[in-house]
């Protein structure tokens, strides 16, 4: 009897306390593109990443920026955005996570970027170089967000670029599905066993490239 | 004698105990059951049947559906009114999954109302006011910095990050305030049922004092305006629980006046003043599209879907905490005590909700900087 009833205020708290976890559904959706970049001697020194935002996003991003032609934005007008993008995004290690034969690889701050603006859609154009250029064997290249806020999905069309690698190098991409059959993949579990910090992980787009 | 005391509570502890084990367990057992694919084995992709992944699984499926819906519904609706009509169905939808999903706003109200013995018609209500407050701010926020001021997203953003960090710190105050009320109740219970001995020295009769003054704080505090309204409803409790137990659930009738809602603002403010992240991006885009109402009543279409969920959690969570009263009154002082440790675990949730929150220990929806 009782036992039955403190089950149901025992479920109410757990529900209570799993609700306290990260707020989880993407408000933000990129459409990216990765180019590995390569050295004359086959190690690798950066990643060049081309972000495009999903017109929401890219309105807000906009919003209160002077142009020249309305609805028209140039590059150097979007020059202290991008400026900010790049900055910003620092703090979360500029959702790019490499591995270089199992080791954690770290990224200096990036260079070349900039923003385009076209068909009402932002596109974020950095270099983001190694600290240390590598040649591994194996290179794993993860790009998610974590927290799951951004959604990133990597374009249908040429996703991954190797730039001047080596021949005999094979690249391969494992990606999430989309978005909305990823998030069904989510359970309880996500959320009760404490990992939810880590869940994004589930959304990371994997770039492996196995080097002779 | 004072083990007989103690039993329901024991019983109580043990209780949960049990629950909490049989949880874990059924919780992996499912887990393992529903799982597809076993750890580290790579996914079939892009099934065309969708993995049910429970519940929230679903929820979150469903909320980013409709909120992906939602910047192509107002684009169409540039041109073709009756797209309005869509994205307020939309909106709605989004706003009951969206609440239903993990956020820290139905989990304060819903600890909130545990912890002060709420009636579910006041968790209802204050589940509305703290949504329409949130709709609110969101619209006062676009409206006043990219409406009148043609302020910059960067500048928005600022803003929205004072107010989340004040949001914060408002649950954590909050919480720090119901702990130390309710903390002050459940010593008092304790003490009761723990009838100091006849030999107690000086210490017990130190602690004695400091409790009085709990005691005080919590009439002052808590019990002001329940003042003799809730004899008929627990009785039973009330014989056993004299220092506390005149402040069962407000009447009905006071719901209404104004001691009732002074009580309840402080729960709307704390919930209500951080807007959802959605709801600016979705006004924003609204606003470059020329159709700034059109957003607006979005925004409320949310909230008030929103409403609905918390409404719904926060009935669930008041019922829960009225059949674990009834069933544990009546027991001697054991039943008051668990109720009072109920409400004591509830205060410090929230306080450490917002503590969390404000140190950034649990992951809040972000703001959309960047």
């Amino acid at each position: 009897m009782g036992m039955r009833r403190l089950f149901g205020l025992l479920l109410a708290a757990g529900l209570t306390l799993a609700a306290g976890v990260a707020s989880a559904h993407p408000h933000v959706w990129i459409t990216a593109t990765s180019e590995l970049l390569y050295a004359a001697d086959g190690s690798i020194t950066g990643v060049r990443h081309a972000w495009t935002f999903d017109d929401m996003f890219s309105a807000y991003a906009v919003q209160g920026l002077e142009s020249k032609t309305k609805g028209a934005y140039t590059r150097e007008e979007l020059g202290p955005l991008a400026q900010t993008n790049v900055e910003s995004l620092k703090e979360y290690a500029y959702f790019t996570f490499a591995r270089a034969d199992g080791k954690k690889e770290r990224f200096q701050e990036p260079v070349d970027y900039f923003l385009d603006y076209k068909d009402t859609v932002l596109t974020l154009h950095f270099t983001l170089p190694l600290k240390n250029p590598v040649k591994p064997k194996q290179l794993v290249l993860e790009v998610f967000d974590r927290s799951f806020f951004i959604d990133f999905q990597m374009a249908k069309d040429n996703p991954v670029k190797l730039v001047g690698a080596p021949a005999g190098c094979q690249m391969k991409l494992d990606r999430p599905s989309d978005g909305t059959a990823t998030a069904q993949k989510l359970n309880e579990q996500t959320f009760m066993s404490g990992e939810n910090t880590n869940f994004g992980m589930m959304f990371a787009n994997k770039i492996t490239v196995d080097c002779p | 004698m004072i083990g007989r005391l103690h039993s329901p509570f024991a019983r109580g502890l043990l209780a949960c105990a049990a629950v909490i084990v049989v949880l874990g367990v059924a919780d992996a057992a499912l887990h393992d059951l529903l799982a597809q694919n076993p750890f580290g084995a790579p996914k079939p992709a892009q099934a065309a049947a969708p993995e049910a992944g429970g519940l929230i699984g679903w929820l979150l499926a469903k909320q980013s559906e409709f909120y992906r819906q939602m910047s192509a519904t107002i684009r169409a609706a540039k041109s073709d009114g009756s797209a309005v009509w869509t994205l307020l169905f939309i909106s709605f939808a989004y706003g009951i999954f969206h609440a239903a999903g993990p956020g820290h706003g139905k989990a304060v109200i819903a600890s909130y109302l545990v912890a002060n013995r709420e009636t579910a018609r006041r968790g209802i209500a204050l589940s509305f006011a703290s949504a329409l407050m949130q709709s609110l701010v969101a619209i006062l926020i676009v409206g006043i910095s990219a409406w009148v001021l043609n302020a910059t997203a960067k500048t928005m953003c600022k803003a929205e990050g004072v107010i989340e960090i004040a949001s914060y710190g408002l649950i954590a105050l909050f919480g720090l305030r119901l702990v130390w009320v309710k903390g002050g109740a459940f010593i008092r219970a304790l003490q009761v049922a723990q009838p100091v001995p006849a030999i107690a020295g000086v210490p017990q009769h130190h602690d004695h004092g400091h409790h009085h003054h709990h005691d005080a704080h919590d009439h002052h505090d808590h019990d002001h305006h329940d003042h003799g309204h809730a004899h008929a409803h627990h009785g039973r409790d009330h014989v056993h629980d004299e220092h506390c137990g005149h402040s069962h659930g407000p009447a009905p009738s006071e719901l209404a006046g104004p001691g009732g809602w002074r009580r309840g603002f402080a729960a709307i403010l704390t919930v209500g003043i951080r807007p959802c992240s959605g709801a600016i991006l979705v006004l924003v885009f609204a606003l470059a599209q020329g159709l700034f109402w059109a957003g607006i009543a979005a925004t409320f279409l949310m909230g008030l879907g929103t409403a609905i969920t918390v409404a719904a959690i926060a009935v669930v969570a008041v019922s829960a905490k009225d059949i674990a009263a009834r069933l544990s009154a009546g027991r001697d002082g054991g039943g008051a005590l668990f109720m009072r440790g109920v409400e004591f675990g509830a205060a410090g949730l929230v306080l450490l909700f917002g503590v969390g929150l404000l140190f950034g220990y649990i992951a809040a929806e972000r703001t959309t900087c960047f």
